[in-house]
């Protein structure tokens, strides 16, 4: 009986899922932990980075990281309930084994944006990637200048991530501004109301130095870039994730290609300057 | 030929008509389906014994359809297509044209829909002498040996659904094979996969099928999938009373219920 | 390797198959099942066919079957066992009587599946087979391999290449220490040369017709010209039948198929053709309308994967003209595209 002469890259780490958080309706976040602790000393990844994650049986979806790399013991992801594969992630409890494959894609550059400001704009349950980011970045505070974080959903139900925004709230060197759309607030809504881009308007953070992060559904990525472009930034200085059905995640089923371009490879992160290069195929 | 390319060329520049869909011959001497929208490339369409695909599969296809109002040049299996996707509510009488044509090159303008069904009662769809042999062949196997056969051919299918899509017949925009909630339908081909694939396929076309035997041609690996719902055709036809694609009336074989059924077991 | 030349005669190739099965190797070659002629494992020599021009489908279902098992688990209450693979599930094959085009592009499945990380189920196989070609004497209107590249004595990724000298022989080439291995093991099977032949001269010679590199470089001009894609592909059913039939084409899909005790992954074949291939769940589909689909399949193999790993996607092998059941006709869409 003679092993494959080297490793199945199609293999997944089994993961247990430590704990589950409803972020929103039909929104989970995962904490998952390496069932086999020699795979949790050997795994690392950059933020940006994404997996493949799968029920066995079933089948896998493509999400991204949604934890920090500086948290270590564990990583999270974020999904909401739409098809196959997250129906049936959404029942999976604690304690059960789901799999992990990964990291693939490329990274944000944060190394190369000390002593920058940052901005991050998000929307809905776009927030998750840049979550990764954000988490990161606060870890080595020193390093960067202003963070401010704009994020907006439908109503205040469908903000993710309400723990970390009520801790992102409180800290005194990051400016956070939610906003939540005309007509969604609620009595209680004490944070902004109107769209992402007007929201980013409004705040207006300056561009000198600063580096913008968006990510969003496509409308708002598409209302939002000329509102950037309005306050000055320059199109090196944005950037975006893509997305794009996936199967493989390493560049082989050639599926979730924009051009010559795999989102899997040579994404998901893109820089705005990079994207419209690229052939208007997403 | 000559009246052809004049009417179709009269269609065009009359405005009527804003592409017709027929047949021109390729480099490499084979029959492929045109859509024509210039009058002066009217000249390029023929008609003759090789004009077997049956053109109605693109008559619900939107990048066909966008040009406008489209005649379709059609031979007998075509014509029995558009009854049954009239039937079906798929198109209505007066959608489309229809500019029928037949051996010794016949050709016949159809006003409606209803002229075609009165045509095609004349009309016998006749079966090619491989086709024929081939029913013949199996119709002398036991129910043993017919299993066998099919397993054999379908051990080869490779799921490229080449089948479905030359049908005019499978236009359901989702297809089974496409949804995965439920996975009713195998992707990967393994025997059994292809297996279900293809008789659920040929019982979604039961009562439906008109014998025009594209999905046959299409398949790369040769298997004679057409004769599965030819046969079922006949079955219907003896059991039901019905053929699809001579009818306008709205009744499936399969479908619909009559008090008269022989059937009782739904009283 | 080896600078012998051997003779194989078709006669022997009977006694070549049984000295490969005493040692558990498989022969694969084209073989007419039902209709079709396809790459079949060979226990008789007579079912080989020989005068064909090319097969329906190609023989890169021996190193890329439609349907492989890239993973097995069984479930053990929340928890899995998963399972690989085992050495001994993959065969030992001699893959006979492939053409030079379609032997060639293995070169491009290997491109795919060991660029930046390791496909092991393509190297393996890749691995335990060994490559024996037999160089074309004729072609016919959809073969275009010297247009892309190839050619009917092109040697790339052949083992032996064997060239027909007469209707019942074959001069052979060993190339490669595969090659030398398998005349080694069947020598009885194999006579010397008693001279050397100028293969190019035996073989046909197909005519070149269009520039590749031209089309290369025009391509990504051509991308946002929707109004050529569309009306290249109207008769475009959207099928699989291009993509299957298609020694180069690599693209899969990753299914899971599960009872009560567990289940497998399976990598099994996939077409950019299909409506669905980039559908996102949330329904966005960033190539919905065939025209689209239908200049991804050009652009990918004539222009990206150039840009990547350097080849163009194609051998010329005309499959998938022969195969279209609407005569979509490559050689003939590409020339237009040159003209465009």
């Amino acid at each position: 009986m003679m092993n494959l002469t080297e490793e199945n890259i199609y293999k997944p780490y089994k993961m247990r899922i430590e704990k589950i958080t409803e972020e929103a309706p039909g929104i989970r976040t995962f904490r998952l932990v390496f069932a086999d602790a020699s795979d949790a000393e050997k795994f690392s990844f950059k933020t940006g980075q994404f997996g493949l994650y799968s029920v066995f049986g079933v089948g896998e979806s493509t999400f991204c990281i949604a934890s920090a790399p500086t948290r270590k013991g564990y990583i999270e992801c974020t999904f909401r309930q739409a098809g196959l594969v997250t129906g049936e992630l959404a029942r999976r409890e604690e304690g059960d084994i789901i799999g992990f494959r990964g990291p693939y894609g490329n990274v944000f550059p944060i190394d190369e944006w000390r002593g920058k400001n940052l901005v991050f704009i998000a929307g809905g349950i776009a927030l998750p990637p840049l979550r990764s980011v954000i988490c990161n970045v606060l870890d080595l505070r020193e390093n960067y200048k202003n963070i401010t974080i704009i994020y907006g959903a439908r109503t205040p139900n469908d903000l993710v991530y309400k723990q970390e925004l009520a801790e992102w709230e409180k800290i005194s060197n990051v400016k956070l501004v939610t906003t939540v759309d005309p007509g969604g607030q609620t009595p209680e809504w004490k944070g902004e109301v109107g769209f992402v881009p007007a929201v980013l308007e409004k705040t207006n953070p300056s561009c000198e130095n600063t580096i913008a992060l968006v990510c969003g559904p496509p409308i708002m990525i598409k209302l939002t870039l000329p509102v950037l472009e309005k306050l000055g930034f320059s199109q090196d200085n944005i950037y975006t994730t893509l997305e794009n059905r996936m199967k493989c995640g390493v560049g082989k089923c050639g599926r979730c290609n924009v051009g010559k371009i795999f989102v899997c490879k040579d994404g998901p992160v893109f820089k705005l300057s990079d994207l419209n290069k690229m052939p208007q195929e997403y | 030929m000559e009246k052809l390319i004049n009417i179709a060329r009269g269609l065009l520049e009359s405005g009527k008509v804003k592409t017709i869909i027929g047949y021109v011959e390729g480099p490499t001497g084979r029959i492929r389906a045109a859509f024509i929208r210039k009058p002066e490339e009217c000249s390029k369409l023929l008609i003759n014994q090789n004009c077997i695909q049956n053109l109605a599969v693109y008559l619900l296809k939107p990048e066909i359809r966008e040009f406008g109002r489209p005649a379709v040049i059609a031979n007998i299996a075509t014509q029995r297509s558009v009854l049954q996707l009239a039937q079906e509510c798929q198109i209505a009488d007066g959608e489309i044209d229809v500019i029928g044509f037949y051996a010794g090159n016949t050709i016949v303008e159809f006003k409606n829909f209803t002229e075609i069904e009165q045509r095609l009662k004349e009309v016998k769809l006749e079966l090619t002498s491989d086709d024929a042999k081939l029913i013949e062949k199996i119709n002398a196997m036991d129910t043993k040996q017919k299993w066998q056969f099919w397993v054999d051919e379908f051990s080869r299918c490779i799921k490229c659904y080449a089948c479905r899509s030359s049908c005019p017949m499978c236009y359901c925009s989702r297809c089974l094979c496409d949804c995965n909630q439920p996975q009713i339908l195998s992707a990967p081909s393994h025997l059994l996969g292809n297996l279900e694939w293809h008789i659920t396929r040929a019982m979604h076309l039961a009562g439906r099928c008109v014998a025009c035997g594209d999905c046959g041609r299409a398949c790369p690996v040769g298997i004679p999938l057409h004769i599965l719902t030819m046969k079922i055709a006949e079955d219907v036809l003896k059991n039901f009373g019905k053929r699809a694609g001579t009818t306008l009336v709205k009744e499936y074989a399969l479908s619909s219920f009559k008090n008269d059924d022989r059937e009782d077991f739904i009283k | 390797m080896s600078s012998e030349t051997k003779i194989l005669k078709k006669s022997s190739v009977q006694k070549l198959i049984e000295i490969l099965a005493s040692a558990n190797i498989r022969l694969m070659a084209p073989q007419k099942k039902g209709a079709a002629l396809i790459f079949a494992e060979t226990k008789s020599a007579s079912e080989i066919s020989y005068d064909h021009i090319q097969t329906d489908l190609s023989a890169k279902s021996v190193l890329f079957p439609q349907t492989e098992e890239i993973l097995s688990y069984s479930y053990a209450g929340r928890d899995v066992n998963m399972k690989e693979r085992e050495a001994e599930s993959f065969p030992e094959l001699v893959l006979f009587g492939a053409r030079p085009c379609e032997s060639s592009a293995i070169g491009l499945l290997n491109a795919v599946f060991t660029w930046d990380t390791q496909d092991v189920f393509f190297k393996t196989r890749l691995a335990k087979t060994t490559v024996i070609t037999i160089g074309c004497k004729k072609f016919d209107e959809y073969c275009f391999c010297t247009s892309v590249g190839c050619s009917p004595a092109d040697k790339r990724f052949s083992d032996i290449f064997m060239t027909p000298v007469s209707d019942e022989e074959f001069y052979v080439e060993s190339l490669t220490k595969k090659g030398d291995d398998l005349i080694k093991r069947a020598a009885a099977v194999f006579t010397m040369a008693n001279k050397t032949i100028d293969v190019e001269k035996e073989l046909a010679k197909v005519p070149v017709l269009f520039d590749i590199d031209a089309l290369n470089k025009k391509l990504p001009d051509l991308f946002n010209r929707v109004e050529i894609w569309k009306e290249q592909s109207l008769r475009c059913l959207g099928c699989g039948a291009c993509a299957y039939a298609c020694p180069a084409c690599a693209c899969f899909d990753i299914q899971d198929e599960s009872g009560k005790e567990g289940g497998k992954r399976l990598r099994c074949w996939d077409s950019c053709g299909f409506s669905t291939f980039t559908l996102h769940t949330s329904g966005h589909n960033p190539r919905h309308i065939q025209a689209e689909r239908w200049r991804q399949r050009v652009m990918h193999k004539f222009s990206y994967f150039k840009d990547r790993l350097k080849s163009i996607a194609c051998v010329g092998c005309g499959r998938c003209s022969r195969n279209c059941p609407v005569d979509m006709n490559l050689s003939e869409h590409l020339k237009s595209l040159m003209e465009a």
